[in-house]
This record gives structure tokens, C-alpha cells and sequence, in this order.
């Protein structure tokens, strides 16, 4: 018999019952919660007189709807009422139930994604839900992470667990190394180029290859993070001393003996030799460029130095349609280059890229240099409150504003701009979040998905540039 | 969950790809704490001109009258035909919510992406994957034909087009079951709470650290 994957060795171990037809009970380790996906959960709990079923597996954080000015205001500060109505249902629901919450002036407040793995919430060998679908973000500490809707919410806070189908499992391997001022975004921007938005639908990834295990957990955090924009629900990263090395002396991380047998434990997590997958794609590190999205799906994306596609060359109709549909809506012309797209503003942040070392490698950047003056804005905003404190302490903040770059508190932002932070109409932006969808980040908004270098580099020259350029 | 067992109606046409739930429901309409009143806001940004707000009158609102949904012969439309990964992108419920506010019940694709393929279920809508072929043949009768309509029987897993032609489908049978008798899966899976328990002490006792406070 074949080994098993690590995916398979995850869903075994948190298998509750297998039932006849096929579904079967899994076990959640951690919830994660926020105020967007959570209030109509907590809700039908009530309506149906049921009490959670482990209080201290969930965590929640008011992230989607904070604004990143004025927190010392707290909920005050929110000024759309609709979304500060949000914002106190969760701070009453988790009162209620006695659910740990970091609330909006919490110095542990941040994005839910951010958070988890800053708290040592998030352990090698969990299995973790939210009502988010980046959740795939935790799969790189070698968990079984996933993104669930606010049925399943409901559900896991009711059970404990989720009725789930085994998914298939997929390997995605980069071999050799990255060059330089290539990184993790890249990466995952070039396996999503690779294949396609639904190319991991049914799938769990394994994120696997040397140039992978040579990267930070900062950068497995954010290629997992955007399995999602793969089509696949979860991606993973086998353990190894990265990650073993970041989650010690974290709060919530065992200490002693116990630390000790985890880390035993954990050492178990990664594919056997003879597992087998149902599909391996394989890319070579040297090969990946730093990429720039140019459409409205984040399959749509090329190296820096290449250009727009020609929809009259895509043979297949309805990706023809696609090309055409999205560059009429992104306002651009076939076979410009990609260094000739002007841009409005620029955001860097988001659960993709608003870790310490995401801030460290814009503000290498931007350090000694301005922001175009043909750009409106470009914002910094920080993925927690104690990523903001530790950018300050290494002096980041003073980087970015000496440059012209607005030093924001942290939240979700002009990732999805359910607060104030968005796009006007028919603005371009450099931005290191996930979605380039269309109005994802303001209503007729552009959006050009990259890396904080690029995003850093884009600023500097109010048109992309290839970072590598400026590296010298 | 209101069952679903068979339904016939009205089939409007989706004809893009890649529909994802930001525009099926934009973000701005997630700040209800509600389950209901979607529906108005199902595909705003295509089906309005101008910047839809939560909580606004929607009638007096300037449509675009190139929107399918805005073409009187679709109005009352309960299957909606879709192209490949349907409903990819955010995990948010809100768009199986708006899309049965609406009025749909069925929405057929030639594939879905995975949340929200699951969060459908969940709100008594049924997904129904058939092969790209037939999709594009029942575009094109759905185009030619005012009215056209489509049978769906979740028994027999089933399409069938007003000439009589039927193509099977394929849906696991744990969703099925659930869907056929409207059933709470919080209910159900509250019969194995034993099994949830036990599991549980076994996994205090190999690996205590999951169940650890914050030090
Ligand atoms: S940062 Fe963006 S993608 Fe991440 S959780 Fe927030 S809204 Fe979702």
C-alpha cells in the first residue's frame, strides 16, 4: 500500500466517523471568527436554543469593517453605522458565549489570519476553520485549514465538527531556487498562472519543492493564503524547523514537555516518500519572474516584463471573451507592456502580505526614496496591532512616511474596502492583496495584484517597474 | 432548510465565466447581520448604473437594461444557467442567500467552485454540474425560446428540457438526503455528539496541547 499524504494523515487524525455515503465527521481544532461571517451563526444558535459546543477553541477579531484611522476612538470611530452595528455584534455575541475576542482596540487585534499564527493559535497538525476563505493562510504551519460559510460556522460552533468529502490531493512542486527579489506572492501568482482559478478545485495542495522549504513562514503563509484564488480550498506546507522554530514561545504554543512531544508529533507531519497524488505540477524556481496581474481574475497575470494578451490569439471562446471582457473593464490595450501601466494608488497590506517581513521588504524599497507625485495615495496597513508595533520598533513607520506612504492601523482595508479605504472609479492600483475581481476594491476600481516589493517599487515610480531594477 | 425534491421553471442565462461571489453579492451588502433581503442586490454592480448602498430603495434606481436579469422574459427566472466556476472567489453565504432571495432554486454550470458548491446546499439551492456540451446547447435553447424552461428531479438526479430530452447528474448522497428532507445538519450531526465526545478525550490525552489557554 502507498504511503500517505500529509493531507491524508491530517484527515485521519481528525476523522470523527465515516459514514456510509460518503461523508464523514471532522473534528475542528481552532474557529477562527470575525464580524462578517459570524452574526447570522451566532443567530440561528440561538433561534435553536444551542450553546457552542468548546468555547475555548474559538478566537474571534473584528478585521472586514475597522477603520485604519482613529482607533483610539474604538467602535466610535467607525463611522458607517451599518458597519459598526457589525462590528458591536460581534463584541455582544462573544461576550454572550464567553469567546475569547481580541476587539477593535486590543493591541492583538488584526486580520484573522494574521493573528492566528501570531498568537500561536494556529499549531502544526490543527485543523482550523473560519468563515473566510483564506483561510488556507494556516495550511503552512502543515494544518488542515479552510475556508467554511456561515452554515458551517454555525455548525462547528454547535458540534465541534464539519461534514466534509475527502478531497483529492494535488502536489505542487518548486524545485531549485528562487532568484533574487523574487517572492513568496510571486510564487503563487506563477502556480495560479500555471493552473487556472479552478485548476485546484476538488484539491487539497501540497506546496511542496526546495525552493519552498527555503522560504520564511511569512511567504508559505502567503502562497497558501491564495490556494483559494487556485480554485483549491486547502494548501499546505509539510513541518520542518521553520516552521517549528516560529511557533515556540508563542501564547498560545505548549511549553515544557508538552512542547516536546508536539514537536515529535509535528515531525510526522509531511507526505511519505511512496504517497501518491491524484495530479503533480511542477515548476522551477528559477523560471518565476516578479509577476503583475493585468485582468480581473488572478489567473490573469504575467511576468513584469511581459505584456497584455491579445484576446484575437486565445484560441478557446470562452477565455477569449474572458481577455476581452476584463480589459475592456480594466481600460487597457493588447500587447502593451506591463511597465506602461500608470497607476492611481497603491496598498500594500491584506492576509497575503502584512507580515513583518512583507513591511521589511517594501520599506527596503522605498527607504531613501519618494512616492511618484502622480500617485493619489499609497497606504501601508499593517496585518495586526503587534505587526504594527514591531514595524515601529524596527523603524519601518518612519521609512514609509518619510517616502510619502500613509502608516495606517491595522484591518482587512482596501483589500475588499468595506471600510473607507477604497478605489475611485477607473483608478489603477498596485496592491498586495489576493482579488483583482472586478469592484473588489471600490466600484469600477483596478486592480493589479503583486508583492510588497512591487507594490514598493510601483510606488516609487507611479508605473510597475521590475524591482530587480532597483535592487542594485 | 425548506427540501427541495423537484422543481421546473424559468431559465435565465449567465453567460460569462468565472462569476465570482463578490459579484454575485458586493461587499458592501455583507454588513447585515440578517440572512434575508439579498435579494435586490443579487449582481448590483451589473445590474444597476450606478453605486448600490446597503439598506437603499433599489426601485428608483437607474438599471442597466443589457443586464439579463433586467430583460423582462428572465424576470421571474428560478434556474439560472451559468458558465464554468461559478461562485468562486469569498466563501461569503451571502451569495447562495441572495441568489434564493432572488428567487432561484437551481443554478446549472459546467462546474462550481468548492465553498460555495457546499454553501448552496445549505440554503435549500441546488447546484447542478453538467458537461460543458450540454450547458452550451441548453444556452442556446434558453436563448431561443421566450419562456424556455427546465425540470430539475433531485429523486432521479435529473434535467429535462420542454422537448422531453434529459441528461442525468451526478450529487453525494449525504447532500441529497439532506436536501430531499430539508434536514438540519446540526440536527443530525448531534446524533453521533458520543462519538464528538470520545474523540475528543482520546485527543486530550495524545495531544493536550490543542486544548491549551493562551500562556
Ligand atoms: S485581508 Fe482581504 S482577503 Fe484577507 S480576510 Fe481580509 S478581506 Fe479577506
Amino acid at each position: 500500500m502507498a504511503g500517505k499524504t500529509l493531507y491524508d494523515k491530517l484527515w485521519d487524525d481528525h476523522l470523527v466517523k465515516q459514514r456510509d455515503d460518503g461523508s464523514a465527521l471532522i473534528y475542528i481544532d481552532r474557529h477562527l471568527l470575525h464580524e462578517v461571517t459570524s452574526p447570522q451563526a451566532f443567530e440561528g444558535l440561538r433561534l435553536a436554543g444551542r450553546k457552542p459546543w468548546r468555547i475555548d477553541a474559538n478566537i474571534a477579531t473584528p478585521d472586514h469593517n475597522v477603520p485604519t484611522t482613529d482607533r483610539e476612538l474604538g467602535v466610535e470611530g467607525i463611522v458607517d453605522p451599518v458597519s459598526r452595528i457589525q462590528v458591536e455584534t460581534l463584541d455582544k455575541n462573544c461576550d454572550e458565549f464567553g469567546i475569547l475576542e481580541f476587539k477593535i482596540k486590543d493591541q492583538r487585534q488584526g486580520i484573522v489570519h494574521v493573528i492566528g499564527p501570531e498568537q500561536g493559535a494556529t499549531l502544526p497538525g490543527m485543523s482550523i476553520v473560519c468563515g473566510d476563505s483564506h483561510t488556507s493562510t494556516h495550511g503552512a504551519f502543515g494544518c488542515l485549514a479552510h475556508g467554511i460559510g456561515t452554515s458551517e460556522v454555525e455548525h462547528v460552533l454547535a458540534t465541534q465538527c464539519l461534514v466534509q468529502q475527502k478531497m483529492k490531493n494535488m502536489l505542487v512542486k518548486v524545485n531549485g531556487t528562487l532568484g533574487p527579489g523574487v517572492t513568496g506572492k510571486d510564487v503563487v501568482l506563477a502556480i495560479i498562472a500555471r493552473i487556472g482559478t479552478a485548476g485546484g478545485t476538488g484539491y487539497a495542495i501540497e506546496f511542496g519543492g526546495d525552493a519552498i522549504h527555503d522560504l520564511s513562514m511569512e511567504a508559505r503563509m502567503t502562497i497558501c493564503n491564495m490556494s483559494i484564488e487556485a480554485g483549491a480550498r486547502v494548501g499546505m506546507v509539510s513541518v520542518d524547523d521553520t516552521t517549528i522554530d516560529y511557533v515556540r514561545g508563542r501564547p498560545f504554543a505548549p511549553r515544557g514537555e508538552q512542547w516536546d512531544k508536539a514537536v515529535d508529533y509535528w515531525r510526522t507531519l509531511h507526505s511519505d516518500d511512496d504517497a501518491e497524488f491524484d495530479k503533480v505540477v511542477e515548476l522551477d524556481g528559477a523560471d518565476i519572474q516578479p509577476q503583475v496581474s493585468w485582468g480581473t481574475s488572478p489567473e490573469m497575470v504575467t511576468g513584469v516584463g511581459g505584456t497584455v494578451p491579445d484576446p484575437t490569439a486565445e484560441e478557446d471562446p470562452i477565455k477569449r471573451e474572458g481577455i476581452v471582457r476584463a480589459l475592456k473593464y480594466m481600460g487597457l490595450d493588447p500587447n502593451m507592456k506591463i511597465t506602461d501601466i500608470k497607476l492611481d494608488r497603491v496598498f500594500i497590506g491584506s492576509c497575503t502580505n502584512s507580515r513583518i517581513e512583507d513591511l521589511r521588504e517594501a520599506a527596503k524599497v522605498v527607504k531613501g526614496r519618494k512616492v511618484s507625485p502622480i500617485l493619489k495615495q499609497a497606504m501601508v496597513v499593517p496585518g495586526s496591532g503587534l505587526v504594527k508595533t514591531q514595524a515601529e520598533q524596527e523603524g519601518l513607520d518612519r521609512i514609509f512616511i518619510e517616502a510619502g506612504l500613509e502608516w495606517r492601523d491595522p484591518g482587512c482595508s482596501m483589500c475588499l474596502a468595506m471600510n473607507a479605504d477604497k478605489l475611485g472609479q477607473g483608478e489603477h492600483c498596485a496592491s498586495t492583496s489576493n482579488r483583482n475581481f472586478e469592484g473588489r476594491q471600490g466600484f469600477g476600481g483596478r486592480t493589479h495584484l503583486v508583492s510588497p516589493a512591487m507594490a514598493a517599487a510601483a510606488a516609487v515610480n507611479g508605473h510597475f517597474v521590475d524591482v530587480r531594477e532597483m535592487m542594485n | 432548510m425548506r427540501a427541495l425534491q423537484q422543481h421546473q421553471g424559468i431559465v435565465a442565462p449567465m453567460d460569462r465565466s468565472n462569476v465570482d461571489t463578490d459579484m454575485i453579492i458586493p461587499k458592501q451588502f455583507l454588513k447585515s447581520i440578517k440572512r434575508t433581503g439579498f435579494g435586490p442586490n443579487l449582481f448590483d454592480e451589473l445590474r444597476y448604473l450606478d453605486e448600490g448602498k446597503p439598506d437603499q430603495d433599489c426601485s428608483n434606481r437607474p438599471i442597466n437594461p443589457d443586464f439579463v436579469l433586467n430583460q423582462d422574459r428572465y424576470k421571474n427566472a428560478s434556474v439560472l444557467l451559468a458558465r464554468r466556476n461559478f461562485g468562486c472567489g469569498s466563501s461569503r453565504e451571502h451569495a447562495p442567500w441572495a441568489l434564493d432571495d432572488f428567487g432561484f432554486r437551481v443554478i446549472i454550470a459546467p462546474s462550481f467552485a468548492d465553498i460555495f458548491y457546499n454553501n448552496c446546499f445549505k440554503n435549500g439551492l441546488l447546484p447542478i454540474v453538467l458537461d460543458e456540451e450540454i450547458v452550451e446547447k441548453l444556452f442556446q435553447e434558453t436563448y431561443d425560446n421566450e419562456g424556455y424552461q427546465l425540470s430539475v428531479d433531485l429523486e432521479t438526479k435529473t434535467v429535462t428540457t420542454p422537448s422531453g430530452e434529459s441528461f442525468s447528474f451526478e450529487v453525494d448522497d449525504f447532500r441529497r438526503h439532506c436536501l430531499l428532507n430539508g434536514l438540519d445538519d446540526i440536527g443530525v450531526t448531534l446524533e453521533d455528539a458520543d462519538l464528538i465526545r470520545e474523540y475528543e478525550n482520546q485527543r486530550r490525552q495524545t495531544a493536550p496541547w490543542l486544548f491549551n489557554a493562551a500562556h
